[in-house]
């Protein structure tokens, strides 16, 4: 109110209307706080259990958020909300992780900025007895500096499924070779079908598998990178071809990690994770092959990406130990709960070998050979490989596959930024 | 704001000597003024400070600091961030595609919009029909559109509706979205926009052009001018200055803020993304780089200020009169 206006007092009907205004005001700005997502405290509910709040994302097949949430329930220390997260669930989490308001477990992607920017806490008490029963590759994708920081929660390997049906009636062998794949795919192509879908971005989930059948990796050993070689160039180049071949389905409503396309008889070959096995089994039955990425040349060997996902918890949880109980009843002691989790909705090899060994649904047919070919040639990330990396190492292969550029120079500026980010990590 | 600068004339009125009783109605009835001015005024006024002016600071202050993964950042890098964001290729090719999408995109809706205005004024018969049918996209949301253009129009395989449509002429399937040569995305990007704002300019020229005198006209009829083309170039358009200055200044903005129908349609691709888009992926999306993402968007706004500056310097928008 202006100074100049002469004070007559409060009314008891200008109170009410200023004191209404407050009350609505108070009530706008504490509707704005945050949902964290934890139930809230019952307050004088008798035993004091702590509120943990468990993240997701939501993963595409029916049943998952139903099973998660009935182990969270199914949990007697603590109350746990499961907290579902359709869209853009890195972004979500990222932020989550800012405050302590997030989540107290979630699950995830490891990589080194997560240790420095202390997001999570080091798990190798509850993994100690354990530690034996997973697979090498599992452990070192979550561990730095000799501490273990994440749970792996299954394992989704990453393969190219393809129409055995159709193929036959081409008269085409599964490739074997790069060469051999970017043939195939224009034989198969008709007016109806395309050879392969490998997303719609025109194949950047095909770098990696790319570059590792061309004998390079992201990382080296020492932490240098590791995709800056002729034969890498050559890689991504080929990647190019396959996309310049006019026999990949572009535009199509779902993406690569979905098997609508292969299901529809869109294309005859598409690059998915073996969760999608159910799915296709459904709609193709017996009708699918698999192959891994095929090698670059004869000096090379083939590549399946192993990817899936872990249980981390967060370091700015007010309830951390009450938060590693959890994790360790839900991921390590429960194997119920983890062979129900990688079994009975997408496709997942148990990361426990005890539990992997007696997964009878992955002991025949295709998953049998998709299982077979992740032991072969699989490999998982490296932790010192982060998030921005993989953004430059993205737009190096956008700018090959979709523009043509060349391979060389893309990579030149794609190591500048890898080299900046490695001297900011490492010093 | 008009009640703060409302209260002095009327409080001056007051005192030159008014007789008692009105003058302490008077006086009730300011206070009230005042009192609903900030009841209705006062929650925007906070979240613009809570939501607006707070985070600009904010960002200022993050802009200075190395601020990976956190909002409270410790290490000080002057203006580093601003330098690697000046020198980064992909930031200032987020520029060029801004650039590019404003130069189809205002200049279209300008003369789209008047168009429709025109058209629309002209109707005898059901104009607020017609002018509610143009209107209503606006009240769309830019994720729903887009995602209908994805999903069924510009989708790119043979069911989609635009393939379909090329189907009947025997055109083979384009892959709208994820063809750069030639850059067929540019088209759904375009489209989706032009459908959901076409009617938001075309009322402000409608407003613009009702009010304007129709004595203008008559007079112009005397005077022997030809109805049509003459007309509207030397009175309408003069006329519509005003509006016209307007509608762009307004359209050059919301093409800078562009991000919906860019997110929705193709992604973060660093061959169609508009500057948001990039600081979206680089601060708030998994990277959480905020130093570089503040430095990043107060370049932006400081680009923003400028251009509506000079544009309003050159159109002399805003000057007493218009």
């Amino acid at each position: 109110m202006p100074a100049h206006v002469p004070n007559a007092g409060l009314s008891r009907r200008d109170l009410l209307k200023r004191t209404g205004g407050l009350a609505a005001l108070a009530a706008f700005t504490a509707a704005c706080g945050g949902n964290t997502g934890r139930p809230s405290s019952g307050g004088g509910g008798g035993g004091e259990k702590v509120n943990l709040s468990q993240w997701y994302h939501q993963y595409g097949e029916t049943g998952t958020q139903q099973a998660a949430q009935r182990y969270a329930k199914a949990y007697t220390d603590a109350n746990v909300a499961v907290q579902w997260t359709p869209g853009d669930y890195d972004a979500k989490l990222a932020s989550g992780l800012l405050s302590s308001k997030g989540p107290d477990v979630f699950e995830g992607h490891f990589n080194i900025a997560m240790v420095k920017s202390n997001q999570v806490v080091p798990l190798d008490d509850i993994m100690a007895d354990v530690k034996d029963d997973f697979q090498p590759g599992d452990l070192a994708t979550n561990t730095l500096d000799g501490k273990i920081y994440g749970i792996r929660m299954i394992i989704d390997p990453q393969v190219i499924y393809y129409r055995k049906s159709l193929l036959d009636k081409a008269g085409i062998k599964p490739p074997e070779t790069v060469d051999d794949l970017i043939s195939a795919a224009k034989e198969l192509t008709t007016n109806k079908v395309k050879g392969i879908f490998v997303g719609n971005d025109g194949g950047n989930v095909m770098g990696g598998p790319a570059l590792y059948s061309s004998g390079g990796e992201f990382l080296t050993k020492d932490n240098k990178p590791g995709f800056t070689d002729a034969r890498a160039a050559q890689a991504f180049g080929k990647l190019h071809e396959l996309y310049a071949s006019k026999s990949i389905l572009l535009g199509a409503p779902t993406d690569w990690w979905d098997p609508t396309a292969i299901n529809q008889g869109l294309v005859a070959m598409q690059f998915i994770g073996m969760w999608a096995v159910p799915g296709m089994q459904k709609a193709l039955g017996d009708d699918i092959g698999v192959i891994p990425f095929p090698k670059l040349d004869a000096q090379a060997q083939p590549a399946v990406y192993s990817g899936g996902w872990t249980q981390f918890v967060s370091a700015k949880s007010p309830n951390i130990d009450a938060a590693k109980k959890f994790v360790k009843w839900l991921w390590i002691d429960k194997s119920e709960y983890q062979e129900d989790w990688s079994l009975n909705y997408g496709f997942h090899i148990p990361p426990r070998k005890s539990l992997a060994a007696k997964a009878s649904k992955l002991q025949s047919g295709v998953a049998a050979d998709t299982v077979k070919l992740t032991q072969d040639h699989g490999y998982t990330d490296n932790p010192a490989w982060t998030p921005k990396m993989g953004t430059a190492f993205g737009d190096m292969l956008t700018n090959v596959i979709k523009k043509g550029a060349d391979p060389a120079a893309e990579i030149a500026k794609a190591e500048k930024t890898v080299n900046a980010e490695l001297s900011r990590l490492f010093g | 704001m008009s009640a703060p600068t409302k209260t002095p004339s009327a409080a001056d009125s007051v005192t030159t000597g008014e007789r008692r009783r009105p003058r302490r109605r008077r006086q009730k009835g300011i206070a009230g003024n005042t009192l609903w001015f900030w009841v209705f005024v006062g929650p925007f006024v906070l979240g613009l400070l809570i939501f607006s002016y707070l985070p600009i600071i904010w960002s200022l202050v993050l802009s200075f600091f190395e601020a990976y993964n956190t909002a409270t950042p410790s290490k000080f890098v002057g203006l580093r961030n601003y330098i690697d964001m000046l020198t980064d290729h992909n930031f200032l090719s987020s520029l060029g595609t801004f650039t590019i999408f404003a130069v189809f995109i205002v200049p279209l809706t300008f003369v789209l919009s008047l168009v429709l205005a025109l058209l629309v004024n002209q109707v005898k018969i059901a104009r607020a029909f017609f002018r509610s049918v143009f209107f209503l996209p606006t009240a769309c949301s830019y994720v729903v559109a887009s995602l209908i253009w994805r999903l069924s129009i510009f989708n790119g395989v043979r069911f989609g509706l635009a393939n379909t449509v090329l189907g009947w002429f025997g055109i083979d399937n384009i892959a709208w979205l994820s063809t750069v040569s030639p850059p067929w995305y540019w088209l759904p990007l375009v489209t989706v926009r032009l459908w959901l704002q076409l009617g938001f300019y075309m009322i402000l020229f409608i407003a613009g052009l009702q009010r304007i005198s129709p004595t203008l006209y008559e007079a112009a009829y005397v005077d022997g001018a030809k109805p049509g083309w003459q007309v509207f170039r030397y009175i309408t358009l003069p006329q519509l200055r005003a509006t016209s200055v307007a509608v762009l200044i307004l359209n050059l903005i919301a093409a800078y803020q562009a991000f919906d129908e860019f997110y929705n349609l193709i992604g973060n691709v660093n061959y169609a993304r508009p500057p948001l888009v990039y600081l979206y992926g680089i601060s708030l999306g998994s990277i959480q780089d905020l130093g570089h993402g503040s430095a990043g968007a107060l370049i932006l706004a400081v680009i923003i200020m400028i251009v509506t500056l000079l544009q309003s310097r050159i159109f002399g928008f805003g000057k007493a009169g218009d």
